[in-house]
């Protein structure tokens, strides 16, 4: 049977614009390969949640219901209960270490009424699972976990339909629990599994199912271990990395010798003399395949390349690049601005008035898990195993790289070490693909580190101009803000201000820039949060008091006010050498609100940060505990960026492109850390991988402020050595 | 120069022919399919590759498998007696001590060594050791706590 397609559930939300490395898709999905799959899945129940585009397609076509049968052509999730009960779920999302893996199968288990245990995750398996456009954008929470919650709770219903059948017993006095449905005054009781045997049903469901209450769940909304949290203590969780395939061979690539060099000739000869190597050229792309790492790297190593270079600006004057250099692409005025009131008006209105500039340097995501991908051909089907958030853009390119139908590639992305936005493209797989296609055997490509610095992108550089004006009473009258190629995500205030123009401004840039957790949320929040810091300065106020007084918007506040108490801001006073500095902000749905007390020892210019207290408000929380590590996680790499990340650059080479030359947050860099989780459990939930992290640069950098006297207006935030004594603190 | 090694591994003998220059850690994964020892930068900076040489905590990646002949090597794999985790395994679970977890078997093989040495560490103690392994999720917080669970659990 299939259901109307009635009322239209949401579409995931457009990507942010400052997702450069984002193409867009193929404007069709053919789900060809899981037609197939749904034909040879056997029996029992299976539900589809179908997404309005394709419902808008269809309608288009002047039918709305049946397409004998067929499935819509936009799915958003398949859930399927089997003829022995057990239940799977199929998302196109991916683990990488956001626990997701955990949260989605807890909203599963609370609608089906089962144990966590009894549910699978199939994830990020493009032949099996639906088209998803990838992860990031903290859209898991808020648009995957809802629609699992709808198509559990229509499994449900199905089940209850089969049962008061079977049973013959009013629908409405069956209870559903554990796994099982049960009808009291007949003593009747049916396990799932009793009632899918023998059924073949495919419902597909939209947006009118009913779903359980926030305040009624049992299972979503508590704390739940990593469901396969066994498996990663003991090292049995294979990686990517960890893939193996009989006759596997190791594949290594030549690089470049600087950022933009070009192949100008090469000698292949040395190498392939080599026993058990064999070297790809095609193009541009020169590659080896041998039968160990080491092997590959020596083979490599062999290969006689003459390069190409041009002139590359070096990162001491990378500011003032950006600034002179916009995008080719637009216009010299750049993107339209957002504007309120007259800025003009504004700066003439206010007592007090303050420009000043900020700037953000390019980091590296360092997953730890580096770049890696196991390819294998096997009559003309590719087969890619690779830690990436976009397995079907993964798809999409390989298939545009080998000139082969979507249908003819499968990518499956075993749970990856991280990501943090900084794995959005395929380079390993193409690689991989690319030598195994020559050595006619598997062909593993694991990154090096180093690689991974040179050749994946990263975090964008940006300045950013804030110039404003304050009346004697506190009250901002003028605030004008532009960014240079950091980005849009949370340049808009959330303060009340009547004048206002907020601008960014896309740049050329000479290094590949890309997502990375946040965003530019990180930057623009940085750059505000601190000019905020200074204004309240300039007028005399509490930091904390003047941005209530410039605040309506009631969850900002809230966050603020929730953090500002726990730290006990304006009870107690900062011990000698320390400072206090509280920074908020709003982003994909998120409210986070974060006090910091930090040290600095003025003799070696050190920054210690001794106490951070988060506050977080992203609507019905599904799983605190998780949500309670993201949010420390967050605080702990935000250290990085606020601190001392910093990718630096001369004559098209990293200067600091390896571990060992690059700071990242230790064990003795984590502060104390409190988090505040405001529940909301009357708005749906938002995500928290990614907001977080943009209240601490500036909650640290006021803190700084607090204790010195010293604006530090870059990030990373380096002071300037020794600390004079003339400055306050 | 291939070179036929012995290998103690996990209190077993393990026979590899390898050149005696490469990394242990790619002769475990590559050649001896224990992948739970990670690689994260090849160059002793990170951690993810930690495995014991005679109890003591390593950097796999910056040993060559020549130099390891013949010691007692203890991988993340050989933690786990008769389907028992070891209590730092079972604390860094019950701690929810990992959020990707590509570092966490690193953390785990370093801490143990630590608890071999001083069964109840204070928390300078374990920054103090731990300090060379790398989160890049930012877990440290929990994985301390993890530490001095482990600690209470064997005592
Ligand atoms: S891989 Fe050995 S220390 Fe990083
Ligand atoms: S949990 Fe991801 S690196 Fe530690």
């Amino acid at each position: 049977m299939t259901d109307e397609l009635s009322t239209e559930p949401e579409l995931e939300p457009e990507l942010e614009p400052e997702r450069y490395e984002l193409h867009a898709g193929p404007a069709f999905h053919f789900d060809i390969a899981r037609r197939d799959f749904f034909k040879t899945a056997g029996g029992g129940v299976f539900i589809a949640l179908a997404l309005r585009g394709s419902l808008a397609q269809e309608s288009g076509g002047g039918q709305r219901r049946g397409q004998g049968g067929g499935m819509p052509k936009e799915i958003g999730a398949w859930l399927h209960i089997a003829e022995d009960g057990a239940v799977t779920v199929y998302t196109g999302k991916v683990e990488v270490g956001q626990n997701i893996r955990t949260s989605l199968a807890q909203v599963v288990a609370e609608e089906l009424r089962v144990p966590m245990a009894s549910i699978k995750m199939v994830m990020g398996d493009t032949d099996v699972t639906p088209y998803d456009a990838g992860t990031f954008g903290s859209l898991t929470t808020r648009m995957m976990s809802p629609q699992l919650r709808k198509a559990a709770a229509a499994a449900r219903e199905v089940l209850i339909d089969f049962a008061a059948e079977r049973g013959k017993v009013e629908r409405g006095e069956l209870v559903v629990a554990d796994g099982r449905i049960t009808h009291a005054a007949t003593r009747q009781s049916f396990s799932f599994g009793s009632l899918t045997h023998g059924q073949r049903v495919t419902k597909v469901i939209s947006d009118s199912v009913v779903t359980t209450p926030a305040d009624q769940w049992k299972i979503a909304g508590k704390s739940a271990l990593k469901v396969n949290a066994r498996d990663i203590v003991t090292g049995k969780h294979q990686y990517a990395s960890d893939i193996k395939r009989p006759g596997l061979l190791y594949g290594k690539v030549l690089r470049p010798s600087t950022l933009n060099a070009t192949l100008a000739s090469v000698d292949l000869r040395d190498a392939e003399k080599l026993p058990g190597v064999t070297v790809v050229r095609d193009g541009d792309f020169v590659g080896v395949a041998a039968a160990s790492e080491n092997s590959a790297a020596k083979a490599v190593n062999d290969i006689h390349a003459e390069w190409k270079t041009a002139p590359h600006p070096p990162s001491r004057d990378l500011f003032d690049y950006l600034r002179k250099n916009p995008a080719q692409s637009q216009r010299p005025e750049g993107r339209a601005a957002f504007t309120a009131g007259s800025i003009e008006a504004g700066l003439a209105a206010g007592e007090h008035k303050l420009q000043q500039s900020y700037t953000i340097a390019y980091i590296a995501h360092i997953p730890l898990e580096p770049r890696a991908a196991v390819a294998e051909w096997n009559d003309g089907k590719l087969t890619v195993w690779t830690g990436t958030q976009r397995p079907f853009g993964v798809r999409s390119e390989l298939a545009q790289a080998f000139h082969i139908a979507e249908d003819k590639v499968r990518v499956l992305v075993p749970d990856t070490g991280s990501g943090y936005g900084g794995k959005h493209t395929g380079e390993a797989a193409i690689e991989a693909a690319r030598i195994a296609k020559s050595a006619g055997k598997p062909v593993k490509v694991v990154w090096t580190r180093e690689e991974e610095f040179n050749w994946a992108y990263f975090r964008p550089a940006g300045v950013i101009d804030v110039s404003s004006a304050v009346s004697g009473e506190g009250k901002i009258t003028a605030w004008e803000f532009h960014n240079f190629n950091s980005g849009e995500a949370g340049i808009r205030t959330l303060y009340e201000i009547p004048n206002q123009k907020i601008q960014f401004h896309p740049t050329r840039t000479p290094l590949r820039q890309g997502s990375y957790r946040a965003l530019a949320a990180t930057a623009n929040h940085f750059a505000r949060e601190s000019h905020m810091d200074e204004l309240a300065r300039l007028v005399n106020m509490d930091p904390l008091e003047f941005r209530l007084k410039n605040l309506k918007d009631e969850r900002l506040r809230a966050v603020l006010q929730a953090t500002a108490k726990r730290f006990g801001w304006g009870k107690t006073k900062p011990a000698p050498g320390h400072g206090f500095g509280i920074a908020g902000g709003f982003e994909k749905g998120g409210y986070v609100a974060m006090c910091a007390d930090v040290a600095v020892d003025r003799a070696t210019a050190s920054v210690k940060i001794a106490r951070v207290v988060a506050s977080f408000e992203c609507g019905t929380i599904i799983n605190p505990d998780q949500l309670k590590n993201q949010i420390e996680g967050s605080v702990v790499m935000g250290i990085g960026g606020a601190l001392f990340e910093s990718i630096e650059f001369e004559d098209g080479r990293l200067l600091n492109g390896k571990l060992s030359r690059y700071r990242v947050p230790r064990f003795s860099d984590a502060p104390s850390i409190e988090v505040v989780l405001l529940d909301r459990k009357d708005l749906a939930s938002a995500g928290a991988g990614e907001t977080p992290i943009a209240g601490l640069a500036p909650a640290v950098g006021n803190a700084i402020f607090d204790a010195i006297g010293v604006r530090a207006r870059s990030l990373p935030m380096r002071l300037e050595k020794p600390i004079a004594r003339s400055t306050r603190g | 120069m291939p070179n036929v090694f012995e290998l103690i591994i996990n209190s077993t003998k393990r026979k590899v022919d390898v050149d005696s220059d490469r990394s242990l850690l790619s002769v475990l994964r590559d050649d001896l399919d224990l992948t739970g020892s990670k690689y994260g930068c090849g160059e002793g900076q990170c951690g993810a590759c930690t495995v014991l040489i005679d109890g003591k905590a390593i950097r796999s990646c910056i040993t060559t498998v020549g130099s390891a002949a013949g010691k007692r090597i203890t991988t993340i794999e050989g933690l786990e007696q008769h389907g028992r985790l070891h209590p730092v395994q079972q604390a860094f679970i019950d701690a929810d001590a990992m959020q990707c977890g590509y570092c966490t078997t690193g953390m785990i093989v370093s801490a143990a060594a630590l608890l071999a040495k001083n069964s109840d560490p204070n928390t300078e103690e374990i920054i103090r050791h731990m300090e060379g392994n790398v989160c890049r999720c930012g877990t440290y917080p929990r994985i301390v706590a993890a530490i001095h669970k482990a600690a209470k659990a064997k005592a």
